[in-house]
């Protein structure tokens, strides 16, 4: 059940079915701890670039407002630095936030506004997959291909790969079992739960 | 002549950095009547004071001028030096050379030596003129009047009682108890209101040295501290509480219903009641205005079903005088009248109710037996809309204070609302969130977590009837966006105000009040239980919005006050107030109207003016009014300021001073 208001669903009420619940089963963050003090925004660098700050991000968690988030810059955006949840006074971590948010984007089929960003993410997991660790060149092959963007950062690679810093030959690990078996498991896991 | 003595002190550098001390008291040193001139670096420590001392015993001292610090700070302790070898304290005067001197003139040394050796001049002269005061002694009548009955009358009755004090503790409803009896549980640690209230109640019915006139209000207050006389109004309850066993039968027969105000309209009372569902004291009275006996239709239900013979219809207004020591004001609040707002319905939308309101539903003894139910058709509410801030801090429209009571009251009763009805969901309206005291914090967090309250910050713009809801229109302005929620019941917290009939109380106390009703402290840091009018103290909500646990906080500060005051046996009292000369007074009375202490009086013998000393405070409005000088406060008389003032006028003739201030710009 729903409540309709002026544009805003106000908290779906029916226990474990909400979306703040959701977010909190998955990543185990309890954002209902948020006094809005907005100490995450005021220390994360990329804020400036985002549609919509870490601190109201956590308000539309609170509200339920689903598909606005999933469907934010701002979950593509962060980096992951962990400035916000090292500073967070009611210890909510907001990095972890950030992540599962972007899988459950990812999982449920929402529109990922940064496209790019999911791209370097799927080539950077591929490149490690072939070979436990990753290789520069046919990564950014791999995400320049992903992403349509072939020409952004052409000259710098260039000057990188002169000086001998991205390999042209890819070396795999010795134990590339272990890298197999962990991607086994990730996926399994992913099937099991439904995603 | 008197011998006179000059002590400089240098405070530190405060004084002797700017002033040249050594050459203002060589200057002073070479006046006629002065036979002692010294300086010392502290004259207030016990080696300065000591100099003073020597200095009078040795050359024979009449009169001593300190030349120092503002004599708020040290005037008592050279006073007490002074006494203690024998001179009469009031002719030790101070002349101020660090306030009004050194430290405005900081910076032109030439300046400031002149302008401190033309103060402590000036103060020379109005000494030669001093008399020889004796302390005012005045009677005590060591006896408490506590004013109020709630938590805060009832705590400072029992610490004094406890004391050994008598007390009479004056209630105007017909039970003690207070605001505190119609609460739920408190917060931060939802201890029942009855766990508080009852054994103090149990305490204050058996204390000998408490006696309680219920259903009774102050008529008249006369005299002054020490000795008050106060004239007690026992209104008529048309029972004979002596006689009536509170068995109740009366209140069920009694055919006339009013909306009760102890359940704030929640239920019906009779016209025949008692103020609280077991109340301390459950006899009842009669509404008057309401009862069909007083009416035209004669009823006389009670009368014939009382199996006492307890009602009596012809009980008059009975008065009845005190005399007392000192005056507890403990009248407590009321909450603003919704009624006064129109964008929350005017009081109109039935399932708008405000915080006490809900306090009766989450009682026990409430209206509904504790069950939360919206008043419009009994319904239990799902959707309960909180609204914080309603009519505080609006200065433009209504009270521009914070109630202090409203964000953890809210909060708690979010809280009892969503374990009475689950299911239930508490939205809350906020400006700021205000958790002021020890662990108050801590209870807001942890119900917001545990009890999934939502908070939205903005004030809401409307609240209307649609259907069978209340509509709320407001906007979260953490997320810009506008809110709209068909709530079941709306909660206000509106503003705390002072008790209905403060005013007039505090007209007959002669306290202070602030525009907004609150009665005044003396000083907020340094005498914040006490009144400016000397011997009225201030406990409770009457003095300024504030919680349970600050209540009895300040409850108690004011009987260990009256304790501290009772502990001597007689009043002293400076005896700088005014005085009459008979010989010219005209008994025209104008001193009379301007006093604000009420210490003029006619004789009416020998028409002229007198003084009231006890109650007189020295401040000189009569002695400006007076048209014909009749007036003079002792050891300030015209001479005396008129000499005082001829000093400085004698400045531009000696010439140096200007030369010394323009070489000092």
């Amino acid at each position: 059940m729903k409540d309709q208001v002026a544009g805003i669903e106000l908290p779906e009420r029916e226990a474990g079915h909400s979306f703040i619940q959701e977010v909190r089963d998955r990543c185990g963050e309890n954002v209902r701890l948020c006094y809005q003090c907005l100490k995450c925004t005021a220390g994360c660098p990329t804020a400036p670039y985002m549609d919509v700050n870490p601190n109201t991000i956590i308000r539309m968690i609170q509200w339920g407002l689903k598909q606005e988030v999933l469907e934010s810059k701002a979950i593509w955006l962060c980096v992951s630095c962990e400035a916000c949840g090292t500073r967070c006074p009611n210890e909510i971590d907001i990095g972890v936030l950030m992540d599962a948010l972007r899988e459950m984007s990812l999982e449920q089929g929402y529109r990922a506004r940064e496209k790019g960003i999911v791209a370097l993410h799927n080539a950077f997991m591929a490149s490690i997959r072939r070979g436990g660790r990753v290789h520069e060149a046919t990564m950014l092959m791999e995400y320049k291909l992903r992403s349509g963007d072939y020409w952004t950062d052409l000259i710098p690679g260039m000057k990188l790969f002169m000086k001998g810093k991205i390999p042209l030959f890819p070396r795999r690990i010795n134990g590339m079992d272990s890298i197999r078996e962990m991607y086994r498991k990730a996926r399994k896991k992913v099937k099991e739960e439904g995603g | 002549m008197r011998k006179i003595g000059v002590f400089i002190c240098h405070c530190g550098v405060n004084i002797a950095g700017t002033v040249d001390v050594k050459r203002v008291a060589r200057e002073m040193g070479e006046i006629g009547d002065v036979v002692h001139s010294e300086d010392y670096i502290y004259m207030c420590s016990d080696p300065g004071q000591l100099l003073i001392r020597n200095a009078i015993r040795d050359k024979g001292l009449e009169g001593v001028v300190v030349a120092c610090c503002s004599p708020s700070m040290h005037e008592a302790t050279f006073r007490k030096a002074v006494k203690s070898e024998g001179l009469n304290p009031y002719l030790c005067e101070i002349a101020n050379i660090r306030e009004q001197c050194s430290w405005v003139h900081r910076g032109d040394e030439e300046l400031a030596t002149q302008k401190a050796a033309e103060i402590i001049r000036s103060v020379l002269e109005k000494m030669r003129q001093n008399e020889t005061l004796e302390t005012l002694i005045m009677p005590l009548t060591k006896r408490v009047l506590v004013i109020g009955g709630g938590i805060a009358g009832i705590t400072a009755s029992i610490d004094l009682a406890d004391a050994g004090y008598e007390v009479i503790l004056v209630e105007r409803q017909p039970s003690i108890g207070g605001r505190l009896s119609q609460l739920s549980q408190t917060f931060p640690h939802l201890d029942d209101a009855r766990c508080i209230l009852g054994p103090k109640r149990g305490e204050i019915a058996n204390h000998p040295k408490i006696k309680v006139m219920r259903y009774c209000e102050v008529e008249e207050v006369k005299g002054f501290i020490g000795n008050f006389d106060v004239r007690m109004r026992h209104k008529p309850s048309y029972v004979d509480w002596d006689q009536c066993s509170a068995c109740g039968v009366c209140l069920e027969k009694c055919p006339v219903e009013i909306p009760s105000e102890f359940e704030i309209g929640l239920k019906a009372r009779k016209a025949i009641y008692t103020w609280a569902p077991g109340g301390d004291s459950g006899k009842p009275v009669i509404d008057q205005g309401r009862c069909h006996h007083f009416t035209d239709e004669n009823c006389t239900i009670c009368e014939e079903v009382c199996p006492e013979r307890a009602i009596d219809y012809h009980q008059q207004e009975r008065l009845s005088e005190e005399r007392v020591g000192a005056i507890i004001v403990a009248t407590g609040y009321d909450l603003f009248p919704m009624e006064m707002i129109g964008e929350y319905g005017y009081g109109k939308v039935p399932d708008v109710i405000d915080g006490l309101a809900f306090e009766r539903m989450l009682s026990p003894s409430g209206p509904t037996g504790g069950e939360i139910r919206r008043p419009s058709d009994g319904r239990i509410p799902r959707d309960v809309v909180f609204i914080q801030c309603v009519a505080s801090r609006d200065p433009e429209r209504y009270m521009p204070y914070c109630s202090r009571v409203c964000c953890m009251y809210t909060a708690k009763q979010a809280k009892l609302l969503k374990r009475k009805v689950p299911g239930a969901q508490p939205y809350i309206f906020f400006m700021d969130i205000r958790t002021d005291s020890k662990g108050y914090e801590q209870f807001l967090q942890q119900t917001i977590e545990e009890e999934e309250l939502i908070y939205l910050r903005g004030r809401v713009a409307r609240v209307f009837r649609e259907g069978d809801k209340v509509t709320v229109w407001g906007e979260d302005t953490l997320t810009n966006r506008k809110v709209e929620v068909p709530a079941d019941m709306v909660v206000l917290a509106t503003a705390v105000v002072p008790s209905q009939g403060i005013q007039d109380l505090a007209a007959k106390l002669r306290a202070t009040t602030d525009k907004h009703g609150f009665l005044t402290e003396a000083h907020i840091k340094l005498y914040p239980v006490e009144s400016p009018t000397k011997g009225i103290f201030l406990a409770g909500c009457g003095q300024g919005p504030k919680d349970i646990t600050d209540t009895v906080a300040q409850a108690s500060a004011t009987a260990s006050k009256i304790q501290a005051l009772f502990s001597q046996d007689v009043l002293f009292q400076d005896p700088l107030v005014a005085f009459v000369d008979p010989e010219i007074c005209s008994g025209c009375g104008i001193c009379v109207q301007v006093c604000p202490y009420e210490a003029r009086e006619m004789d009416e013998y020998r028409r002229i003016s007198r003084v009231h000393e006890a109650l007189c405070q020295g401040c000189g409005a009569c002695i400006a009014a007076c048209p014909n000088n009749a007036c003079e406060l002792r050891n300030s008389k015209a001479t005396q300021v008129f000499g005082m003032i001829e000093v400085f006028e004698e400045k531009p003739k000696r010439g140096s001073v200007n030369e010394g201030s323009s070489s000092g710009n």
